[in-house]
Parts: structure tokens; sequence; C-alpha cells
């Protein structure tokens, strides 16, 4: 054991004194220095976050963290992105590797309360739903009576399901599985009617089927499961900036500003606007960043609108719709308190 | 009477009969080794039916009606193996996230590695040079390595290891485990044996408390709870302690091996060591341990197999080793249901590379076989 702690003094020593990265004091500061953000993703999950062959990351989490990037050092791609599996994630917050937790994480109350992190805000409303094979017939959740369930063992995911099935007096067959890779394979292969999964999961699971155009995502939502981006509590600053970030790219979809005309709304005549892409006002400068740090996003990254279509949207393959991810404006629940 | 004595008494041998066809050929082979009785000829036809039934289809989805050439998934025609994905992801399960610039580095570090270790497989290499070659191995090899892959040296830009990934990272986290856990746990083992009871009672204490441990918990500890320990601004490297981690867990497993063999050497050889004269580091170094780690080749290449195979645990705390990177890229929608070419692309590599080791220890023991094999 002294062995070990001795190994453990020199190892730290050493790294600590080769990265020279220590984190002091507010994490703006340590940002600009390091001149990079660290930022928490999944280890690879389709349209959130994913290596490529070249080992270039995308996804709608992906993209969160590079807008962040752009606000504070103007520059999208200096981004560290820190794979994170489920249980290390909000241990790798607090303990400071990483400045952002944008890892397809609910926000929840106990989780906002009692594990010294803030959410910043909700990048993609998601939440539990079936997925049927078409031939069944079958249009809606409410029709599923007798059926049998594939579902992975252990998450808040068999327990929504029971909780509707009990509270809308059906009966189902639970097929249990350990992982939602096994879930995904037993339904393909026919050992029960129903796969259920947050329903983000379930359109990637879809794409992996051997054909996917004979399985359906059914329109009903059992849970809630609003997915954002989180912070280390206890730095209002960086949890303002985190915050204003996503605010800013749903402001320029409501506004109509996107990556290709934002130069030239630089000239718009709406205040609004003009606030927003700081030629007006001095709202960067109030989250201690530069003017043009909401324009570097939506430059960089894209206003709202484009972030999740890029990634996740209709024309990509997990098709998934704007539905509650829609502006206010749009009949969604994607709503920011405006930039004055 | 007499013609007939003096003619017939030379005794002329008529050739030898061919034996009966039954016997020979590969008919009598059949009928002796796979027809003796019914049971072994019941076993027979099962297995030449189950070879019937499992290798064409698998043949055929491996090879006949795969597809190896193309630039995405629309060169998959789906009816056999995906091989298109594999060529396409495999500087990805290779390289990890290290910069593409800068992967000569990766290239010498393997090249080096090989031209240590292949030697060590063949014979005609003269004795010396393979000796050296390992010394290297051992020695400077590890400080050459960690130079190139990290940088930040010579004019090398510097690399993170969290862009480390693929094959390179499985082969980094077994390579460092293998070169500590040898010498570390040869030395808890003698501390072990030894007539000082705080040194006995610290190694016995340190092998018991890592050995009791299961080595996910001991990954966990290292990534999930020691960053709250340590003060604000300490952050030490993730693959670091994922490194110190797997090296203390299988010294500890190694200390127990080494000490099966110090305990299957006869008492005679320590008596006669010390009657020469020889002090206790003299006696074990020149006469018990070369002995004991010679019977215990065996055990010590199971450990590295099983340390070896063992690195893929570092997935669950996020870091992409070779079996890692292939999880991840299956996922992607762009290409379809591919996750079994991947699976196997990995066993593949695994295979390849336990069953190297394997060779090289078969190798080693019969070299070293003096006598003491009955």
């Amino acid at each position: 054991m002294t062995r070990f702690a001795a190994a453990l003094v020199v190892g730290a020593a050493t790294v600590a004194l080769s990265a020279g990265a220590a984190i002091a004091g507010p994490t703006l500061d340590a940002v600009k220095d390091r001149g990079e953000v660290a930022c928490g993703v999944s280890t690879g999950l389709s349209g959130f976050s994913i290596p490529d062959s070249t080992g270039t990351w995308s996804g709608l989490d992906v993209d969160f963290c590079r807008a962040v990037a752009a606000a504070v050092l103007g520059d999208a791609d200096k981004v560290k992105f820190v794979p994170l599996t489920a249980k290390e994630r909000f241990t790798a917050l607090q303990s400071g590797e990483i400045d952002v937790l944008s890892r397809v994480t609910t926000w929840t109350l106990t989780r906002d309360v009692s594990l010294g992190l803030n959410f910043t805000g909700v990048t993609f409303y998601d939440g539990q739903g079936f997925m049927i094979r078409k031939d069944l017939g079958v249009t809606s959740a409410t029709e599923l009576d007798g059926a049998s369930v594939c579902v992975a063992a252990g998450t808040t995911t068999e327990l929504n399901l029971a909780d509707y099935f009990r509270l809308k007096g059906m009966e189902y067959n639970p097929v249990v599985f350990s992982a939602i890779s096994e879930t995904a394979q037993g339904f393909d292969s026919g050992r029960c009617d129903v796969l259920t999964s947050d329903q983000s999961q379930l359109y990637s699971l879809r794409t992996k089927l051997d054909d996917p155009e004979s399985a359906m995502v059914l329109p009903e939502v059992i849970s809630k499961e609003p997915l954002g981006p989180a912070v280390r509590q206890g730095d209002d600053q960086w949890f303002n900036i985190v915050k204003w970030t996503l605010f800013a790219q749903l402001n320029a979809e409501e506004l109509g500003v996107t990556m290709d005309n934002v130069e030239d709304m630089k000239n718009a005549d709406n205040p609004s606007i003009k606030r927003l892409v700081g030629t007006d006002g001095d709202m960067g400068e109030k989250l201690g960043l530069s003017a043009d740090w909401a324009a570097n996003v939506v430059a960089q990254v894209g206003n709202y609108g484009e972030m999740f279509e890029r990634n996740v949207g209709m024309d990509t393959p997990l098709e998934i719709a704007r539905g509650l991810n829609a502006l206010w404006t749009a009949g969604g629940i994607q709503y920011a308190p405006p930039i004055r | 009477m007499s013609s007939r004595d003096s003619e017939s008494q030379v005794f002329t041998p008529r050739p030898a009969l061919p034996p009966p066809p039954r016997t020979v050929g590969l008919a009598g082979w059949a009928r002796q080794n796979l027809f003796s009785s019914i049971p072994n000829t019941l076993l027979t036809l099962l297995s030449a039916y189950l070879v019937w039934v499992l290798v064409p289809p698998v043949i055929d989805w491996a090879i006949l009606s795969a597809n190896f050439f193309g630039d995405s998934n629309d060169a998959c025609t789906g009816e056999g193996a995906c091989w298109v994905f594999i060529g396409q992801r495999l500087n990805f399960f290779i390289y990890g996230f290290y910069p593409d610039p800068e992967r000569w580095r990766v290239n010498t570090v393997f090249i080096l590695l090989a031209l240590a270790l292949v030697p060590q497989f063949f014979p005609m290499v003269p004795a010396k040079v393979r000796t050296w070659l390992g010394v290297f191995a051992l020695t400077l090899y590890p400080v050459l390595a960690a130079v190139l892959l990290m940088g930040g040296l010579f004019g090398l830009p510097f690399i993170e290891t969290s862009k480390w990934g693929g094959l390179m990272l499985t082969l980094v986290l077994s390579y460092v485990g293998i070169v500590v856990s040898l010498p570390v746990g040869t030395l808890l083992a003698l501390g072990r044996r030894s007539g000082m009871p705080i040194i006995r009672t610290i190694c016995v204490l340190f092998i018991e408390l890592w050995r009791g441990v299961p080595l996910i918990s001991v990954l966990f500890m290292a990534s999930v709870m020691l960053p709250l320990f340590l003060p604000d601004g300490v952050n030490f490297d993730k693959l670091l302690r994922a490194l110190i981690g797997i090296s203390m867990f299988w010294s500890a497993y190694m200390a127990e091996v080494v000490r099966g063999g110090l305990q299957g050497i006869p008492k005679g050889q320590y008596e006669a060591a010390a009657a020469l004269g020889l002090g206790y580091w003299k006696a074990t170094l020149l006469v018990t341990l070369p002995q004991a780690l010679k019977l215990v080749i065996p055990g010590i290449v199971n450990t590295f197999i099983a340390l070896f195979k063992d690195t893929t645990l570092v997935l669950i705390i996020g870091l992409f080793d070779i079996l890692g990177a292939v999880q991840s890229a299956i996922v992607d929608p762009a290409w379809g249901h591919v996750a079994i070419e991947g699976y196997v692309f990995a066993a593949l590599c695994f295979w390849v590379f336990c069953f190297g080791m394997s060779q090289y220890s078969q190798g080693l023991e019969r070299k070293l076989h003096t006598g003491h094999k009955r």
C-alpha cells in the first residue's frame, strides 16, 4: 500500500508539473489559460457524440461543446473531448477534469440538488417511447395490451414501463436484457413485439435493425427526459456563460440568424439581432466574453435548429422530428429568454 | 534324397505379404482412428455433420459473399461480411484519436517493438543478439516509446494521453503491465518469503489487498474515487491512473505465481547455495530465482495473457482501447449492421497477440528444458 501511495504521489506530482494545467480560481480564467474547453461526452452514441473514422467527434452534445468553445475562445475547435461512461460522468465534473458535461444527462431534482452541479438548460427534450414492428398494425401505445416488451434491466426505463402499464390497466410481458444493444437484437430476432427505451435511442437502434423500414417509433412519450449540459456548482460566471450559449443559439434560430447569414446580420436593423451579434449593447462584456461571442457561436456551430438538423434531424439516419424540440413559435417548447 | 538335401538346405524367405488392405492407407487410418468402435463411429459422424452444417456458412459469410472493397456502407451487399467497414475504420481502430500527421511516431514504436520481439521466435538469430534485444525491450524501449508517443521533447509536439486509443492503447496498457508486474511481482514474492517481519507483513498485505478486489473496482477507484480525494487543481492523467491500477493488480497475481516457483525448488538448492558461501541476493539471483522462474513459465505467461485480455476493462472508465474503439464505431448510423464484423476483428487482434505469447512461452520451455521435466 505504501508503495502504491508513493507511486500515486510521484505520479500526481509529475503529471501536475508536466501538464501545468492546474485549475485555479474561476473556470473561465482556467479555460482561457489552457486555451481549450474540456468537455465530457458519451463514449459513442449516434447523433449525440460519436467519433468518425479519423477520430473526429460529431453529434449534438459534441456541437454544444464546440459552441461553448466558440463563445469563450472564439474557436469552436478548441475543445478537448473527454469520453465518459455513465458512472464516472459526475465525478469527472466534480473533480475538475472537465468544465462542461454534455453527455445526454437527464435533468432531475436529485442530480441538480445533491451532486454539486447545475444544469444549464435543455438541449434535447427526450422521453421514453416504444418501437414496434409495423406489421403489428398498432398506431398508439394504448393498444399495446398483452404485448411482450423488450427492455434493459435495472434502468429507470424498466420502472417507467411498469408504471405506465399499471396506470393504463394493461397487461404486458417483459423480456429483460442486460444491455440496450441486446434488447435491439432481441427485438430484431422476434423475441418481443415492442422495444422500449428513450426515443432518441430508439431512433438510433432502429438504424441497426436488419430492416429498419419494418419498424416504427410510436408517438407517445411515457416519461420526461430533458437532456442538458451541466457545470460545476459554485462558479456562477461559468454557469451563466454555458447557459447563455444555448440561449444564444435558440435566440438565433428564432431571429433567423444562421451560419450562412450571420455576417450579413451584423448590418441588420432589428435591435434584437444587433444585441445578439454584438453590434449593439455590451452583452458579451457582461458575461466576461468578447462582443461577438454569440456571432462566433452561430458562425462556427450554427443556431439551435441547424445543430439539431445536422446531427439528429430528418436528413440524418436517425430521422428524429423536431417535435418538442421545435421553437415555442413552431409548436415546440424550446424557449429562450431574450438577450437584452 | 541327397540331391534334395543339398538343394533345399538354404532357406530362402518368401517376400513379406503386404499388410492387410484394411489397415493401410487412408481407409486403414480412418478405420483405426475414426471408426474403431460404435461410439467412435457415432462421434465421427456427428462431428462430420456439425462441420458440414457450420463451416460452409461461415466461409460463405466471411469470404465468398463478403465485401472487401469500397468506401462506404453502399459497397456492402448485406449478404456476407462487410469488411469494408473494418478497412474504413482501421486507422481509428489502430491509432484512436492520435492526430494523423503524428502517426509515424506510433508506427516507429510498433516497428521497434517488432524488431525487439520477433527475433526471439527464431533460434537461428545468435543468442547474444537476442539477449541484447530482450534487454533493450525491457529497459531502453519503454523510455523511448514514452518519449515518442507523448512528445513534448526534441521538437515533437505534445500529444495528450486522452488522444491515445485503439490497438496502440491496448499495447501500451499491456506492455507496461507486463514490464512492471514481473519484476514487482518477483520482489513481492521474495518479500513474502522473507524472514524480516516488517517486509513480510507489507508484502502479504499488498498482495492480499490487491488480489482480493476485482480489477473493475480497482479501475473504478482510480477513475471515480481518486480524483475526489485529490486537492483541487491536482488532476492527474486518467491513463496513468489506469496503468498504475493494472500494474499493481497484476503484480500481486504475479507474486503468487513466482512464489509457487520458489516453493517448488528443493530445499537442498537453498542449502547448497548457502554452503557455497553465497549471500542472500547472490543465492537468490544465481541459484534459486532462475530455477523458480523457469518452473513457472506457464503460470507467468498465463498471467500475461490474462493481463492482455483484461486491458479491455478500461472501457468502463472511458478509455478507448481497441474494443472500445470498435464498440463506438459499430453504433455509427452511417453503417448498417456491422457489429459482428467489428467484434470478429477485435477478437482476431487479441487472438494473434495471445497466441504469439503462448507460442513464445512454449519455445522458451523447450529451450530451458534441462532435466526437471518428467
